[in-house]
């Protein structure tokens, strides 16, 4: 018999296993990474994603990898360039080809591609080192949220009882809050940094997914797994990780997926309104903010940064709608 | 004769349900000796599988046990005593939660369950399951545990462990997965395995090489089981002795061949009409009349009389005595049936029931003359 037998493509049943009935591939069931992954395979717009996805997280690692051991090797070849001198820079040029208010007769030049900043930065850089934050704080936050959240939604879930009503109605007071206050309030008590929005925000998102896991771990306690490993005297806290959770996740994965979009968006928000990367970093929320009072002499400034985001939340989104497509059998076919 | 391996005595496992407290069990009391296999049979809702549960104490809410003993052999599983308020509550020899997973669940008392297809977590692989029992329950290295779990798998004739051993439940077949459940049960070396229905979900040629495969385990391994069915036919094949349940009592208990050749109690009587025998021929089965009560509120008296066929108006105000009734030798025989005491069976009008005369619904008194 082939030694890979972990994917269900493999099993036929005629080889080997065939001592009770060979019926064991009508069983095949539709689980597993490679399924999942063969399932988004066929849907164009998840593919499309995932393209999208794969992009930014390729060029945030690399502004990471430029940023902490190529001092800034980027930048400097296309920004801090001999014959540009920043002093001398010009600021709000347009993109390469166009024109605005302010030159509207000499189109933008390919030295910046995608135009000029208020500061004379060049913005195609500016948006480069933002994927890096924009990633960042997309996946940390959601991650703060999925871990907690998974936790309290799985611990309230399996032991029910007043456990489950303490940390359910402690989530449902946090969402009862407007997310905005929220996350503003945690950073008016602890400072107004990149790091604190991240935190602030995954802690406001962890009724989101402690609710939808509680939801699945409901009916997942009761299968009979759960009481064979009981009954062998399997700890609760082994059971909780072992047994529930993997059972209860694709939802999970699907939400965080939705999520990391999500929070993009908040978090540019919060930098729009000042609360989170704060200048000179560059941030998406950050451009966005800066390039408001310039929408009229020099909209192209407003719209670089707005269609990063656009496409990388879109990107998040078709993935996750995906991934929703692909978990849930009865979408399939 | 020695101490038995397994005692139960007056369990009681009620149900605190908004319609009233149910009385799932209701007093039961068998024994299991060592090396035995013993029955616990009875209908769909009779409380057998509670009954197991008890044992393990893996009763969940809305269910509490409330009364009786259970030992393991000197532990003290289940034990209540009367506090100076009257109160019942468990009593401080009782071990607690914690040593009750770490000592009883899996490493002396094992189950396996009835759904070979739920009994198995689906996303992870056959062995890491079995090699994760065998780590929490005995006390060998990750390596050994995974060439431990191999070679049960062997053992209950999976072919080729080593290939198997990384396969997913979903790629086994049901009697595949049945054989993994008892390799499960088996691999942690219990001196007990509780064996809930393990064979019901399984077509029967599938069933007759489990019951085969049990049988000669237990003779290899010496471990006792007991057997909650309700197939009278796999109670024939492997049984030493049975308990036969109704409505969360035993009224029944006798060893195996007793039981079917000197039936006592009317129950017994018509589960073994009601099933297909290789050994007479029968024009038509004869199923048991009715349906069984609610075990909210059991009828008074025996809490067969409604459906029984011999049942006679004292069996309706005298609550039967769980008696022997052998002879002076052999194992003794037990059964709750007011046909063995002398209360005034003989002289009691009989009493029309859902087994003597042909209607449904609620229990009907009995007027005028009776069908018997």
């Amino acid at each position: 018999m082939a030694p890979d037998t972990s994917t269900p493509q493999n099993i036929d049943g005629s080889d080997g296993n065939a001592v009770d009935d060979p019926q064991e591939d009508e069983f095949e069931a539709r689980v597993g990474l490679w399924y999942t992954v063969s399932q988004i395979k066929r849907d164009p717009t998840a593919l499309a994603g995932l393209g999208i996805v794969a992009v930014m997280t390729a060029i945030a690692l690399f502004a990471y990898i430029d940023g902490v051991f190529l001092d800034y090797w980027f930048a400097q070849t296309f920004w801090y360039h001999p014959n540009r001198d920043p002093a001398q820079a010009e600021i709000l040029l347009p993109p390469y080809g166009l024109t605005n208010q302010i030159y509207p007769t000499e189109p933008g030049t390919l030295a910046h591609p995608l135009g000029t900043d208020d500061r004379g930065r060049d913005i195609a850089v500016r948006l480069f080192y933002g994927t890096r934050i924009a990633i960042t704080v997309g996946i940390v936050s959601t991650g703060i949220a999925l871990v907690l959240g998974t936790l309290v939604g799985a611990v309230a879930g399996y032991y029910g009882g007043w456990i489950d009503d303490a940390l359910m109605r402690a989530a449902e007071t946090l969402f009862a809050i407007p997310f905005l206050v929220l996350v503003i309030a945690f950073m008016a008590a602890f400072g107004r940094n990149l790091t604190y929005a991240m935190i602030g925000v995954g802690i406001a998102t962890i009724p989101t997914f402690a609710r939808l896991i509680r939801s699945r771990v409901l009916s997942v306690r009761e299968e009979d797994y759960i009481e064979a490993a009981r009954a062998a005297g399997v700890r609760d806290r082994n059971i909780i990780l072992r047994h529930i959770v993997p059972n209860s996740f694709a939802p999970v994965l699907v939400q965080a997926t939705l999520q990391v979009g999500i929070n993009i968006l908040i978090i540019a928000g919060l930098s729009f309104l000042g609360y989170g990367a704060q200048p000179p970093t560059a941030s998406w929320g950050q451009m966005l903010s800066s390039s408001r009072q310039y929408l009229l002499p020099d909209p192209w400034f407003s719209i670089w940064p707005g269609l990063a985001i656009l496409i990388t939340v879109v990107g998040f989104n078709l993935v996750g709608d995906g991934l929703r497509d692909a978990l849930d059998p009865r979408i399939n076919n | 004769m020695a101490e038995p391996l397994l005692t139960v005595e007056n369990l009681q496992t009620q149900f605190f349900t908004e319609e009233g407290v149910v009385r799932a069990v209701d007093g039961i009391s068998f024994t299991v000796e060592e090396g035995e296999l013993v029955g616990l049979v009875g209908e769909s809702g009779a409380g057998k599988s509670v009954a197991t549960s008890s044992i393990m104490r893996l009763v969940e809410e809305p269910g509490e046990v409330v009364g009786g003993t259970v030992k393991y052999r000197d532990q003290v599983i289940i034990d209540f005593e009367e506090g100076p308020d009257g109160e019942r509550r468990p009593s401080d020899e009782m071990l607690s939660n914690k040593q009750m997973r770490d000592e009883i669940r899996g490493n002396e008392i094992a189950i396996i369950f009835q759904d070979p297809m739920e009994a198995l977590n689906p996303v992870f692989t056959v062995g890491s399951q079995l090699k994760e029992f065998i780590e929490i329950n005995r006390d060998v290295s990750g390596k050994e545990a995974k060439q431990i779990a191999i070679d049960m798998l062997r053992e209950v004739g999976i072919p080729e462990p080593e290939e198997r051993y990384d396969s997913y439940p979903h790629q086994f077949s049901g009697g595949m997965r049945q054989r993994v459940l008892i390799a499960m049960a088996l691999s942690c070396e219990p001196s007990l395995i509780i064996a809930d229905e393990p064979t019901t979900a399984l077509d029967v040629t599938v069933e007759g090489q489990i019951l085969d495969l049990v049988d000669e385990l237990q003779d290899k391994y010496g471990t006792s089981f007991v057997w909650v069915t309700h197939d009278m036919g796999v109670v024939a094949e492997i049984c030493d002795r049975v308990n036969v349940m109704y409505l969360g009592e035993i009224i029944e208990q006798a060893e195996v061949d007793d039981l079917f050749h000197d039936t006592k109690h009317p129950y017994t009587q018509a589960l073994l009409k009601s099933m297909p025998r290789p050994d007479e021929t029968v024009e038509e089965l004869n199923p048991i009349k009715g349906v069984m009560p609610e075990a909210i509120n059991p009828p008074p008296g025996c809490r067969f009389h409604t459906r029984c066929p011999d049942a006679r108006e004292v069996c309706r105000r005298t609550r039967p005595v769980y008696q022997d009734v052998s002879g002076p030798e052999g194992y003794p025989h037990r059964v709750s049936c007011v046909k063995y005491e002398s209360v005034g069976y003989e002289d009691s009008e009989p009493l029309d029931t859902e087994a003597t005369a042909a209607f449904g619904g609620d229990i009907i008194e009995a007027q005028g003359e009776s069908n018997e």
